[in-house]
């Protein structure tokens, strides 16, 4: 077993990056992810064949972003909420260009500067393309600084196979606090050889390009095509999520990240009083895990969605339960985080 | 028989589709020749901009990556620190470079990233119709300074040599013109230095290269040429403003 | 068994350090433990906070409205948190920093006169010391012994002089309970 580090959420992820073999990183520090900034150039600076840069901008960090993941190499980016709003121009030249790489966001409270507590108020921004065009990320949502370091692995690895940005949905609570971690082994998953399009210089083969247009609307809509092949691919083979108590369930509670944490210790004690509530967490946010939903919803008609925003993900819960259940909201936003006694007390008004 | 003009292997044999008498096409077959002529077709990555170069890509047969509108230095820089051992250049307009782009084209030149730069200044917006750039001369008429540039409310045509000479990392800086046969030469010298500089590995080097825009001046091709001559060069002066010892 | 507690003061009282240690401990012990930092202009000069969970179980939320324990270190600390604290729970405070009674009257008190301690020793920093000294030996959430081991490889290497001292004040600290 190995050895276990008392770690801050930012720092691990950066650990875990550099396990999973990024040698590269481009940002430009925010509040609540600046330890992860500082992190990697603390390491990377003292690597070979490694780069880090504090660039004058996020704008100009997605932009190393993609000239760096053009070449093939494994390369990250990182943010807070305001920060990925910046990188929204890049992500989408990223994402038609299919150029893997993994970008966190440790979200905070917004919108505009907003505050620099934890919020979800970038659900809708990450799971819906974000900037301008038609596209996903695939989205992943930890909920603890273990699941931190195992989804950052997973994130380069899901980045590789389907060549497409990858993004950690955090929040600062996640990136601030220090858990127990293993770092095991980066799970070795079969990849596509990058060798087959990386631009590297066109010794012995022709000339490549990474051309992120095209003038001829049925051309870039065959492009469109492919990306949305590569989307339901995602949608029947990556779907996460975790299950707690959903078979005895009276109500079923939805909510991902650190709110879902939050949730079990509503569960555990409403269980104490009686109340027998289940909980879904989805892990994947793009792919969301909507089929789950829909099964559940044919069992359960109370499902109440809780969120440290004023109600994103609660559209894709909707949809997915395609009116079989009722469903409430409860959220906090603006940084303000729910206790396990708020939550509770909204269980028993429904 | 013996050819004595020949495409240069870095170009493709897809023709031109800039506008007559644009000196995009001049501008391209320098780069391409100095890059045969160091033999540094196989190692070699361009990034074009936004703009109308942005088809650049067709043209040079090497590797090349598009960048969004303003970061092909940045987009260079994440090439050239993930490849450095390959030779990496930005083609970028005058509003993708002074305009949108400022900070990348600033920072890039401040790290003293071992990159080159060919920076098109035309004084227009080509691509979009014809709109002000931020070379734009003073009283210059474009669709968006319909009665002239006026100073008052839009500022002086920024003379992007000068002021990244005043960075230390900024290893090699020149202004050429491509208006003239004799000025032709000299440029192509200019980017000869430019790419040595990055084989060197002596850092950041740009050269800015005034141009034509006839289709947008209003002007035929030998009256843009004369245009240009008579205009951008008295508030655009020609030279070397940063130059490393050794290639001198 | 599960012990959620929030230790605060002024930035510079080492706060964070403290509950570092303890969450530090309880992995060494094979412990579920969480540390989580008040964040933002507050950790710059104004005052700090930091909540730490040890369990033996899985830790669900890390968000923790009443803690069991609180150690506070100075007055406005107390005026935040005291309300907070769970019935029959534990507070430990400063007595060298806040010259105010504890309102509760279900809960336990230990008065520290933290400081007056750290210095007898020579060294005013360490009356974070002297207060974690006297939590775990009231608490015993984990070994006094984890702690010194915690203590050992947790201080950065300029302070590793200090080690005795922090040790020395940790004892002062166990001694209160008696």
């Amino acid at each position: 077993m190995a050895e276990k580090l008392l770690m801050k959420g930012n720092e691990a992820i950066g650990e875990a990056a550099i396990r999973a073999g990024c040698r590269f990183y481009f940002g430009y520090p925010i509040t609540p992810q600046s330890e992860l900034t500082a992190y990697m150039a603390k390491k990377l600076l003292r690597m070979e064949d490694a780069a880090f840069i504090q660039a004058e901008s996020e704008v100009a960090a997605i932009n190393m972003v993609y000239g760096a993941g053009a070449t093939g190499v494994r390369v990250m980016t990182s943010s807070s909420s305001p920060g990925i709003s910046l990188k929204q121009e890049g992500l989408s030249y990223l994402s038609l260009a299919e150029i893997p790489c993994v970008v966190v966001n440790m979200q905070r409270g917004g919108p505009g500067l907003g505050s620099i507590q934890p919020a979800q108020g970038d659900y809708f921004q990450a799971t819906k393309g974000g900037g301008h065009g038609d596209y996903h990320l695939i989205v992943l949502a930890p909920s603890s600084v273990q699941e931190l370091v195992n989804l950052t692995m997973d994130a380069f690895n899901l980045a590789d196979q389907y060549r497409n940005p990858a993004m950690i949905l955090g929040d600062g609570l996640l990136g601030q606090m220090m858990e127990a971690v293993e770092f095991k082994e980066p799970p070795k998953v079969a990849l596509p050889d990058k060798n087959e399009w990386a631009i590297t210089g066109c010794k012995g083969r022709k000339p490549r390009h990474i051309v992120p247009f095209d003038l001829d609307p049925l051309v870039l809509e065959s492009w469109n095509k492919k990306m949305g092949e590569k989307y339901t691919l995602l949608k029947q083979k990556e779907v996460r999520y975790e299950l707690l108590n959903t078979e005895e369930a009276e109500l079923i509670i939805v909510a991902y990240g650190t709110v879902a944490r939050i949730i079990k210790t509503a569960i555990k004690n409403a269980k104490n009083e009686g109340i027998k509530i289940g909980l879904i967490r989805p892990i994947t946010l793009f792919p969301f895990p909507e089929k789950v939903i829909a099964e559940a919803a044919e069992r359960v008609k109370k499902f109440l969605v809780v969120e440290m925003s004023l109600g994103q993900m609660i559209e894709d819960v909707k949809l997915a339960v395609n009116g079989k259940a009722e469903v409430k909201f409860y959220g906090r936003s603006g940084g303000v985080v729910p206790t396990p006694i708020e939550i509770l007390e909204e269980v028993k008004k429904i | 028989m013996k050819k004595v003009f020949e495409r240069p292997k870095s170009l493709t044999e897809v023709p031109f589709s800039y506008c007559p008498g644009c000196h995009h096409g001049i501008a391209h077959r320098l780069i391409a020749e100095v890059i045969d002529e160091f033999d540094l077709r196989e190692k070699t990555i361009g990034v074009c901009p936004v703009g109308c170069s942005v088809f650049a890509y067709l043209f040079f047969d090497l590797d090349m990556v598009c960048a969004a509108h303003g970061r092909a230095p940045a987009v260079a820089t994440g090439i050239k620190r993930a490849k450095p051992d390959s030779i990496v250049f930005t083609y970028q307009g005058d509003g993708d470079l002074a305009a949108i782009g400022t900070a990348e084209i600033v920072h890039a030149a401040n790290r003293g990233e071992n990159i080159t730069v060919i920076f098109i200044n035309n004084a227009i917006y080509g691509m979009t119709g014809g709109q002000m750039a931020p070379t734009t001369l003073i009283g210059q008429v474009t669709q968006t300074s319909p009665y002239g540039r006026n100073e008052q409310t839009m500022g002086y045509p920024i003379k992007m040599a000068e002021m990244l000479s005043t960075l230390k990392k900024a290893t090699y800086i020149a202004r050429v013109s491509l208006h003239k046969t004799a000025n032709i030469i000299k440029a192509k010298k200019a980017i000869k230095k430019a790419f040595q500089v990055q084989i060197e590995k002596k850092g950041f080097s740009l050269v800015e290269i005034l141009s034509t825009c006839p289709t947008n001046w209003g002007l035929s091709p030998v009256e843009a040429s004369k245009w240009l001559e008579k205009n951008m060069i008295p508030y655009y002066p020609l030279g070397e403003f940063r130059v490393p010892e050794e290639v001198k | 068994m599960l012990e959620e507690i929030i230790i605060a003061g002024f930035g510079g009282q080492g706060i964070m350090l403290i509950g570092r240690l303890i969450a530090y401990a309880g992995m060494l012990e094979g412990k579920k433990v969480a540390w989580m930092p008040s964040y933002g202009p507050e950790m710059r000069g104004g005052t700090a906070n930091c909540t730490v969970i040890v369990s033996s179980e899985e830790i669900a939320s890390p968000v923790v409205p009443n803690p069991h324990s609180l150690i506070v270190m100075n007055k406005p600390s107390l005026d935040k948190f005291e309300h907070m604290v769970k019935k029959d729970g534990l507070i430990i405070l400063n007595d060298s920093l806040i010259n105010q009674a504890v309102k509760r009257d279900d809960v336990t008190v230990i008065k520290v006169p933290a400081n007056e301690i750290a210095d007898q020793l020579g060294n005013s920093k360490i009356a974070n010391m002297v207060m974690l000294g006297v939590y775990i030996k009231k608490t015993e959430i984990v070994n006094m012994e984890t702690i010194y081991k915690a203590l050992e490889k947790g201080l950065s290497s300029h302070n590793r002089d200090l080690l005795t001292l922090n040790l020395q004040a940790l004892e002062k600290g166990a001694e209160i309970v008696k």
